[in-house]
């Protein structure tokens, strides 16, 4: 078996069990919204870890796609009289295709520039959805209409954490397929060397719009999935303070690790949950916390911790 | 009609002539060195024939086609591959994975297929896995295969660059300092890996500083001085022109080889 296949088999073998654990174990409703939240934001923040980890390429506009699948999912409906499941789909097409525009301009950036570019791209969406008050709502938000399908309404916890957490077992297990191919090993080389990579013959520009484009359509179904299951929209998902969400996400979570970018995702949801008991200094807390897992778990904490245990049993 | 073939290649910077209309050719089994002082312009020369810049002036043709600059990406599709004086190392990959990558044009890339996992995908990966794992053997490093390429030594790097080179299935390998860096004992190893590649039907064109590692291995040596050709020839006649000692030592360089 080869490495590519044994760590594939772990991640999703563990995923899984954590996911058909959880309702065994923490059974509320609120708990399984939680969890179902942790399942959307990893989700996203999964194409995210292809596009950072992988290709280390940034995007600090990132919630700009995930805000186009969460809106496509709450309007088609409202003003096109398309099926909620419909608009997803049609959302979750047109984060690719502005992702695939945008990005052959923007992706011949670097680094710091990279970074403000794509800043611009989550500001512009997030512009567009405050300000078109008749369309969107604007900043009040929108409601999202109920799930039917083939006459059967989608509701309650259990359901939309069924429904979730197997969109984020596929999720992984397309991303960590892409990671052990042809293609992930291109993305991986442009990452520490765009010019060896070029001269072994890897498309680096070609590549690099792929797994943006990739990036994009995981945040819009994201998005959508969000939409569907809060029922509510508002441009927060699309804000820039989620942006910064989801790369945090990622990097505390290890650059560069599948796993780590839902281990991330879960930290970063559930955490401002569980620190309600320090009342006003919540915040103050979670930055803390944060800064800490960075000092001390400086890859993130998947690699990190991985890297401890070789350490220890080689002690 | 060479393999390779460079002419009249002319390129500034801001002024400065780094080229001016230098050529040379290689055929299949060949050895070409390239050879002259410290910013001669053997490197920029290297760079324009692999694609990453483009000359002012002059043509580069491929296996009698114009290859003059296209991207590096299209010439590897066409058979050239080379190394880098400063290491162009994935150092986040593996060994072994440094020399998959350069399996890359070999892999058929399907997209769909890739996500999806699909057996065809996993049989190229074994492929390419098991190309690789002899490629390394070929360089000597079958043993480190496992080893993140940043736990490696600087002489293994430097094979492990040959190595990804190859993996391309060159008709031209380009080598850019291949023992700058080295150890004499690495340096032997690297001198003995060239000659191998050149037997196996290879055009090796390497620029090198290594004086001994150019005269024993080298068919056929070209010497630059400020961006323009000094003189071409085989290392016997390079050693004792006169020129090209002069170009190296200078003018007392010239008088105590006279004297000796």
């Amino acid at each position: 078996m080869s490495p590519g296949t044994r760590t594939k088999i772990a991640v999703l073998g563990v995923l899984l069990l954590v996911l058909l654990l959880v309702p065994i174990l923490l059974p509320s409703a609120f708990h399984l919204r939680v969890a179902a939240l942790v399942w959307i934001n990893a989700t996203a923040a999964l194409g995210l870890a292809l596009l950072m980890g992988q290709a280390g390429q940034v995007s600090l506009g990132h919630a700009g796609f995930m805000g186009i699948g969460a809106y496509a999912t709450a309007l088609g409906p409202k003003h096109l009289g398309l099926d909620p499941l419909a608009s997803m789909a049609l959302g979750t097409l047109a984060a690719g295709l502005l992702a695939l525009l945008v990005g052959r301009p923007i992706l011949r950036l670097k680094g710091h520039y990279l970074a403000v570019a794509t800043l611009g791209l989550g500001i512009l969406v997030h512009l567009v959805i405050v300000s078109e008050v008749p369309i969107t709502g604007g900043p009040d938000g929108i409601q999202v209409p109920r799930l039917e399908f083939l006459g059967w309404r989608l509701v309650g916890p259990e359901l939309w954490y069924g429904i979730t957490g197997t969109v984020l077992l596929l999720a992984a297990w397309l991303a960590l397929n892409l990671e052990d191919s042809a293609t992930g090993r291109a993305l991986r080389a442009l990452h520490d060397s765009e010019i060896a990579a070029s001269v072994v013959g890897v498309d680096v520009a070609r590549h690099k719009l792929v797994v943006f484009v990739i990036a994009a359509v995981y945040a819009a179904i994201a998005g959508g999935l969000f939409a569907l299951f809060n029922r509510f929209v508002t441009p927060d998902v699309a804000g820039f303070l989620r942006s910064i969400e989801l790369v945090t996400m990622v990097v505390i979570g290890g650059m560069g690790s599948i796993a780590g970018a839902i281990v991330g995702a879960a930290l970063l949801t559930v955490l401002p949950q569980a620190l309600t008991l320090f009342h006003e200094y919540e915040h103050a807390v979670l930055g803390f916390l944060i800064i800490l897992f960075m000092v001390f778990l400086r890859q993130g904490i998947v690699p990190g911790l991985a890297g401890l245990l070789a350490r220890r049993r080689l002690a | 009609m060479s393999l390779l073939e460079a002419r009249g290649v002319s390129i500034a910077f801001g002024g400065l002539r780094a080229l001016d209309a230098v050529g040379f050719s290689v055929d299949p089994g060949e050895v070409l060195a390239i050879i002259g002082p410290n910013g001669a312009g053997k490197t920029t020369l290297f760079n324009i024939v692999s694609g990453l810049y483009r000359p002012h002036a002059g043509e580069v043709r491929l296996a009698g086609e114009e290859v003059t600059g296209l991207p590096p990406h299209e010439l590897a599709a066409r058979g050239l591959a080379r190394t880098f004086q400063n290491l162009q190392i994935f150092f986040r990959m593996s060994a072994l994975e440094n020399v998959m990558v350069g399996r890359h044009l070999k892999e058929r890339r399907r997209l769909w297929a890739e996500l999806l996992g699909l057996p065809s995908v996993l049989r190229e990966n074994r492929e390419s896995r098991e190309k690789a794992r002899e490629l390394l053997d070929f360089v000597g490093l079958a043993e480190r295969a496992e080893d993140p390429a940043s736990a490696l030594p600087y002489g293994a790097l430097k094979r492990l660059e040959i190595a990804r080179a190859l993996a391309c299935a060159p008709k031209v390998l380009m080598l850019d300092e291949p023992a700058a860096g080295c150890n004499p004992v690495e340096t032997e190893e690297i001198d003995r890996l060239i000659v191998a590649i050149a037997r196996k039907g290879i055009a090796v064109v390497l620029v090198e500083h290594d004086m001994k590692l150019v005269m024993r291995i080298s068919d056929r040596v070209l010497v630059l001085e400020q961006g323009r050709a000094l003189t071409e020839g085989t290392p016997q006649s390079v050693r004792s022109d006169p020129r090209v000692i002069e170009a190296y030592l200078g003018r007392h360089g010239l008088e105590a080889a006279h004297a000796a």
